[in-house]
């Protein structure tokens, strides 16, 4: 019998997020695709999940888990686990699927991965690859013991892959404890964002602490237009707070792998690395010769920023105009 | 308010971390340890509380006797007491048994609110925080750039997606913080000679009632197989700004027909 894998669903934004449709792909391969989707959500949450590889969906729209986070959700899925014990449960490593693998590790007394970059499932084992310290490892790990096997998996780690497919859908009663309801939710703001975003970006221009300070983002913002991209930063940029975290590239922040990524001032330290390895052709210039920047670069150019990228940037309005 | 403390004790961040391919655990001997910089975020916010609204900060270490540097940092900031969980039994442990014991040894004594880097800087595996809220049966308002505590409640700006929740909950409760939510004090030489005198108080896995089925190697769920290198990238070209680099690029972008 195959191997029952569940992937923990959420809608970021009303939509069910990218990173769901992404562990659902993967799913659906290691074995039978369930997902579990707690909280209000757009009309087509299930259509959306079951095309993307769920056969059946485990679903409550109760406002209970939007405005009480993770301990309604634990409550729900840990029951779930109990009554149908997949193999698998598939968690993004997202804000909301952080919390509930963690939470439901320690109740379930079961242990989870995180970071996991691949995963192999045989006989209810998994063996997880998982790019250890930077991704300057890559190291094969697994779960043993009783319970199911939590995994966090890394942004962009697995392909989404849409089809044709119906789901049969599970209605689950949300869970009616006021000890549940200890965290509240009081107020959600989103911050506006203007631009492609950057996960979805083919292109990004990033900057890091050799750009001295946050007037020099507008220059990357110039050159990030004229290549159709988006701006992106390091942590340093970010806990500077010339730009906003919603910008942050790294291991604590977005994993980006666009076609073109332009490191500017970024000296490569193995937390920013993390977020943006995987690009398909990169582009530094840094003033120090030596940063590790370079060793990932395709084209490294050891020189001023505020030299190197005025001219690029007049380079390529030129070649615009011809 | 009684503000517990979880740090970790890392590497210092100019050492390039190794694994041994034989125990497969990163290689702490010989290299110098320091009080986690994102457990230090949580350390300074818990100063400040106290200092806010009165109470006591006592830091929680696991880890080996090379910990000890680390934890007087702590205490040198201003952390009124430390405890150090200090055992053989506890080495190998993976992120619950971790949580396990952590969890034992906070439960000993009374707490308002526990305080958590999101995740360490060494491993960035950002398990532990909600694990222990859990086994401490407490609520867990995460990914904090900002807190408050309003008579018994505690109030988050908590990191989204698209911007942020403001979130809020009952004391006792565990948050963890971010790296952008403060920028930690640095020791007075007042502070570091205070440290001496402070207590650090050690405990042992049997000392907090934890046997070999919970912590250390042998407790572990998680187990690394196999320890490796990543497929390198093919190696690129770097070149010096002779005055051209921003036309260099610009050439090398068309020839790839990326412009």
């Amino acid at each position: 019998m195959a191997d029952l894998i569940w992937v923990y669903a959420e809608i970021v934004d009303g939509k069910i997020s990218r990173a769901t449709l992404e562990l659902l792909g993967k799913a659906a391969e290691l074995g039978t695709a369930e997902a579990v989707l707690l909280g209000p959500g757009p009309d087509d949450a299930v259509t959306t999940l079951s095309r993307h590889g769920a056969s059946k969906v485990y679903r409550s729209d109760d406002p209970v888990y939007r405005d009480h986070l993770t301990l309604p959700a634990v409550e729900t899925i840990a029951t779930l686990i109990a009554a149908h014990h997949p193999t698998v449960m598939l968690f993004a490593s997202s804000y909301g699927g952080r919390d509930v693998a963690a939470a439901l590790s320690a109740r379930l007394d079961c242990g989870a991965l995180t970071d996991v970059g691949d995963l192999a499932v045989k006989d209810g084992a998994i063996v997880a690859t998982i790019p250890a310290l930077g991704g300057s490892y890559q190291n094969t790990t697994t779960l043993t013991g009783p319970g199911p096997k939590l995994v966090l998996v890394r942004p962009k780690a697995f392909e989404i892959k849409p089809g044709a497919a119906s789901a049969t859908v599970e209605d689950v009663p949300a869970p009616r404890d006021t000890a549940l309801r200890r965290i509240r939710v009081l107020e959600r703001v989103t911050t506006e964002r203007e631009g492609p975003q950057l996960e979805d970006s083919r292109v990004i221009v990033s900057g890091g602490r050799g750009l001295k300070g946050p007037e020099r983002f507008a220059m990357l913002q110039e050159l990030a237009q004229l290549l159709g991209g988006a701006v992106g930063a390091t942590r340093a940029a970010v806990d500077a707070a010339w730009v906003p975290y919603a910008l942050q590239i790294g291991q604590t922040g977005k994993t980006v792998k666009p076609d073109l990524y332009v490191a500017c001032g970024i000296s490569g330290a193995i937390q920013h690395l993390a977020g943006m390895k995987g690009s398909k052709t990169i582009v530094a210039i840094n003033t120090d010769a030596d940063a590790p920047i370079f060793q990932v670069a395709d084209l490294g150019v050891v020189g001023d920023v505020f030299k190197v990228i005025p001219q690029l940037i007049e380079e390529l309005k030129k070649r615009k105009r011809a | 308010m009684n503000i517990v403390v979880c740090a970790k004790i890392v590497p210092v961040s100019s050492v390039t971390i190794q694994i041994d391919p034989g125990t497969r655990r990163m290689i702490r001997k010989d290299v110098s340890q320091e009080l986690d910089p994102q457990a230090a975020k949580a350390v300074e916010e818990a100063l400040r509380l106290a200092e806010r609204h009165g109470g006591s900060v006592t830091v929680v270490v696991m880890g080996g006797e090379d910990a000890t540097v680390g934890i007087r940092s702590a205490l040198a900031m201003g952390a009124s007491a430390a405890i150090h969980l200090s055992d053989p039994a506890l080495a190998g442990s993976d992120a619950l048994g971790t949580s396990k014991a952590l969890a034992a040894a906070i439960r000993r004594a009374p707490f308002d609110l526990v305080l958590c880097a999101t995740e360490s800087s060494d491993s960035y595996a950002g398990l532990v925080p909600g694990q222990l809220a859990q086994l401490l049966g407490i609520p867990p308002l995460t990914f904090a750039t900002a807190l408050t505590v309003d008579g018994n409640t505690v109030t988050i700006k908590r990191q989204s997606e698209g911007g942020y929740d403001t979130v809020s909950a009952e004391l006792p409760a565990l948050v963890t913080v971010t790296t952008g939510i403060n920028e930690p004090r640095y020791p007075t030489l007042k502070g570091i000679m205070g440290a001496k005198k402070k207590e650090i108080r050690k405990y042992t896995a049997a000392d907090l009632g934890l046997g070999p089925g919970d912590v250390g190697a042998s407790g572990a769920r998680e187990h690394v197989l196999t320890v490796g290198r990543p497929p390198a990238r093919p190696p690129g070209k770097t070149i010096r700004d002779e005055g051209d680099g921003g036309k260099q690029i610009a050439d090398f972008l068309a020839g790839l027909k990326l412009v």
